[in-house]
């Protein structure tokens, strides 16, 4: 496939890995920010291909996986509302909330559409005059701009009976977190390419300088993480922290302009719950007051809404990097793709179910490594 | 048509000539009558189902039989490369071949949705005809019937197929060997990606047709040049070629490793999996089967089948392995490896 084939040659990527393996004098941890990164470089084994020289953790980027439980339960009881016509991305369908998620609402008799695009929901909602049709407006700022503009044509259109669900969140503020954390590990980041795509990279900078950590642009096949890890490597190496854009063929330093202006339009910086880390001050993305009409939490009275996660699922620690998947007690026993105790394990760019799914042979193999060490006689 | 009065009296009312579906046509009278008779009958005639009785009475040869089923619920009844009609047809056809019969006898079952274009009824059952025609299978049974408006979604369709068995050939989905060679005779996810498309009404730069065929005639040909070689056949539909290995590697409790370059998608209907951000090894198809062979046969197989237009590309795409046993592991095109699983339930598109 053109403009594809290209950034997923085997042989690029093979020489690139070869090229971080001779690069690093030592082992270097990175963080993929972005959930489709994590997804690329788990589906196709990257992290093995790199050996020692590099040891990346999975970072909170996966938007699915960081939707607070409190909202899911607040989609939940919008969606059963018979007057409903409750919208969503494909994947938050089976995020499990307190008690069920949407596909069991669906079975029960709630109308739970999966949706491509939040203009759709609009559409539907032009075509069911006598339904309020909601949208879950979830994502960092990548799909932001979409649902900002579907908020401001509602608008435009004086559309009554559209509304969306907000739970965005930005980037910046959750890699400063997780920076300032005593414990962290992380000495260089490969920033999420679409992310910047809209909002460029300048705000990164001044993180890039505050912490002293190279910061990588970085797309989404094989051959950008390969780059990206690279070139996040050449810099360690060299005792540089500078942002970087691996991803040329997307990202401008001012982003895209126009999708920046109508988020900023539409969407103010508000304090954010992210799932397993807690509050964020200024981390997620509101609607302006002059857009409360399009608000469903006050639309339908949920704001007061707050609800406490379970604690047998280590998701924070996931999500923080402190935890591997597998290392997870609830991993593959009481937490599978099937029945998932929080969303990393739902959603195919969640670092659980990423490694549920493609992983679970390297762990098989460590574990009879493992056994057959325990096994020769001292 | 008579609608009953309070006094008992009835009064005729007129049968309308109609373009739909109407619940009279699943009433047992008249109507119904009138269906089966313009409609079914002239393209699906043939002696037993011409005696319109409870049950056809057909014989056949001494023997084992074989008989499946399957219920098409499709939608958009109407996809590039084919209709439901001739979806109900391949699919139960299919199945049957994979086991080794030979089909010979077709039912179906139709639940018509008040309102539905009886054109769209029309080349449906064209279609059934023509498919059943070109593989030699007669439709002996069938019913009708019709659920008010809402309650189904235009057509459901379902077919029953009986084959007759052939001693020597009996590929079995828990006979694969370690050490067996793995083809698949074409290229994946077209029909899931044509169903799709149609469905978000996306358009790419080449249409996406379903792969929908009878690969009956792909199964002759293995049957005659390699037979009892074939060790397991199965037909990746729902779930695709994933979920398809998965079952055969844990019936068989062998574990199978893929390769990923020899994995045939075509370029539009991998763009349209990038688009919709599914994994095209889980999407469904209607006309490639997947076949174990003994591993000095399966050069001859490979010819076999390359020798039919369907399977012109056919490929060696893995083989049978003693390691992990029931895990299918894919071996990437950079080299590193992974487990390819069964879904939990449907793919669902992601967010970004």
């Amino acid at each position: 496939m053109k403009y594809l084939d290209e950034y997923r040659d085997a042989s690029i990527v093979r020489a690139l890995a070869e090229r971080v393996r001779q690069a690093a004098t030592r082992r270097w941890v990175l963080m993929e920010v972005c959930g489709g990164q994590t997804h690329t470089i788990v589906k196709q084994g990257l992290d093995e291909l790199v050996g020692d020289a590099v040891e990346m953790i999975h970072g909170p980027g996966c938007p699915v996986c960081v939707t607070p439980l409190e909202q899911i339960d607040k989609a939940l009881h919008i969606a059963a509302r018979p007057d409903v016509i409750f919208t969503s991305f494909g994947d938050m369908l089976r995020v499990p909330g307190s008690e069920c998620d949407l596909q069991q609402v669906r079975a029960r008799g709630g109308t739970v559409r999966v949706v491509y695009s939040p203009l759709d929901a609009l559409q539907l909602a032009i075509r069911n005059p006598d339904k309020q049709v909601v949208f879950f407006a979830v994502g960092f700022e990548t799909t932001a701009p979409a649902n900002a503009m579907a908020v401001w044509r509602a608008r435009e259109l004086r559309i009554p009976n559209f509304s969306v669900l907000v739970s965005h969140v930005t980037v910046p503020p959750a890699m400063t977190a997780l920076l300032s954390a005593p414990d962290n590990r992380v000495q260089g980041f490969l920033a999420a390419g679409h992310v910047c795509t809209v909002m460029g990279w300048s705000e990164y900078e001044p993180i890039a300088a505050q912490y002293r950590v190279p910061i990588v642009v970085t797309g989404f096949e094989t051959v950008d993480i390969m780059e990206g890890m690279l070139m996040a490597v050449e810099q360690l190496e060299s005792g540089r922290f500078e942002v970087e854009n691996q991803y040329v063929r997307s990202v401008k330093r001012e982003g895209t302009v126009p999708a920046r202006t109508l988020v900023s339009e539409v969407f103010e910086l508000v304090d954010r719950k992210w799932r397993g880390i807690g509050e964020i001050p200024r981390s997620g993305l509101g609607l302006r007051p002059e857009f409360a009409d399009f608000d469903a939490e006050l639309r339908f009275g949920l704001s007061d809404l707050s609800v406490a996660e379970p604690a047998e699922c280590r998701a924070g620690d996931v999500l923080r990097g402190k935890l591997k998947p597998f290392e997870c007690p609830a991993f593959g026993v009481s937490c599978t793709p099937e029945r998932p105790l929080g969303a990393p394990m739902v959603s195919s760019e969640g670092a659980c179910a990423a490694y549920f799914n493609y992983g679970r042979l390297r762990r098989r193999e460590k574990e009879r490594e493992g056994s057959m060490t325990a096994e020769v006689p001292s | 048509m008579t609608t009953s009065l309070a006094s008992g009296v009835s009064c005729a009312t007129p049968l309308v000539e109609t373009d739909r579906v109407q619940l009279g046509h699943g009433s047992g009278g008249k109507m119904s009558a009138a269906l089966l008779r313009d409609r079914f009958m002239p393209l699906l005639d043939n002696p037993v189902l011409r005696q319109c009785a409870d049950a056809a009475v057909v014989p056949v040869e001494a023997g084992e039989i074989a008989i499946s089923t399957d219920t098409f619920v499709v939608s958009p009844l109407e996809f590039p490369g084919g209709n439901i009609g001739s979806l109900a047809v391949h699919g139960t056809l299919n199945d049957l071949a994979m086991m080794g019969a030979r089909p010979k006898f077709l039912t179906a079952g139709f639940v018509l949705e008040e309102g539905l274009h009886l054109d769209v009824l029309d080349r449906v059952v064209a279609a059934m005809a023509t498919a059943a025609l070109a593989n030699g299978v007669a439709l002996i049974a069938g019913d009708t019937k019709v659920v008010e408006r809402g309650r189904a979604d235009g057509l459901y369709l379902n077919t029953t197929g009986v084959g007759l068995m052939d001693g020597a050939f009996r590929p079995r989905p828990d006979a694969v060997q370690n050490g067996d060679v793995l083809i698949i005779s074409g290229p994946v996810a077209c029909h899931g990606m044509a169903i799709m498309s149609a469905r978000e009404g996306l358009e790419f730069e080449a249409e996406i047709r379903s792969d929908s065929a009878c690969l009956v005639p792909l199964v002759e040909r293995l049957r005659e040049r390699v037979g009892s070689a074939v060790h397991a056949m199965r037909d990746p539909t729902r779930g695709g070629l994933a979920s398809a290995l998965n079952e055969l590697a844990a019936t068989s409790g062998i574990g199978v490793l893929l390769h990923e370059g020899a994995v045939v998608v075509p370029p539009p209907v991998a763009a349209a999996c990038e688009m919709l951000g599914l994994d095209p090894l889980y999407v469904a198809n209607e006309g490639v089967l997947v076949a174990f062979v003994a591993p000095d046969a399966a050069p001859e197989a490979l010819a076999a089948l390359r020798s039919h237009p369907l399977g012109t590309r056919a490929a060696v795409a893995g083989h049978a392995v003693s390691d992990n046993p029931g895990l299918v592991v894919l071996r990437t095109t950079i080299g590193s490896r992974r487990v390819v699983d069964m879904l939990p339930g449907d793919q669902l598109p992601r967010i970004c």
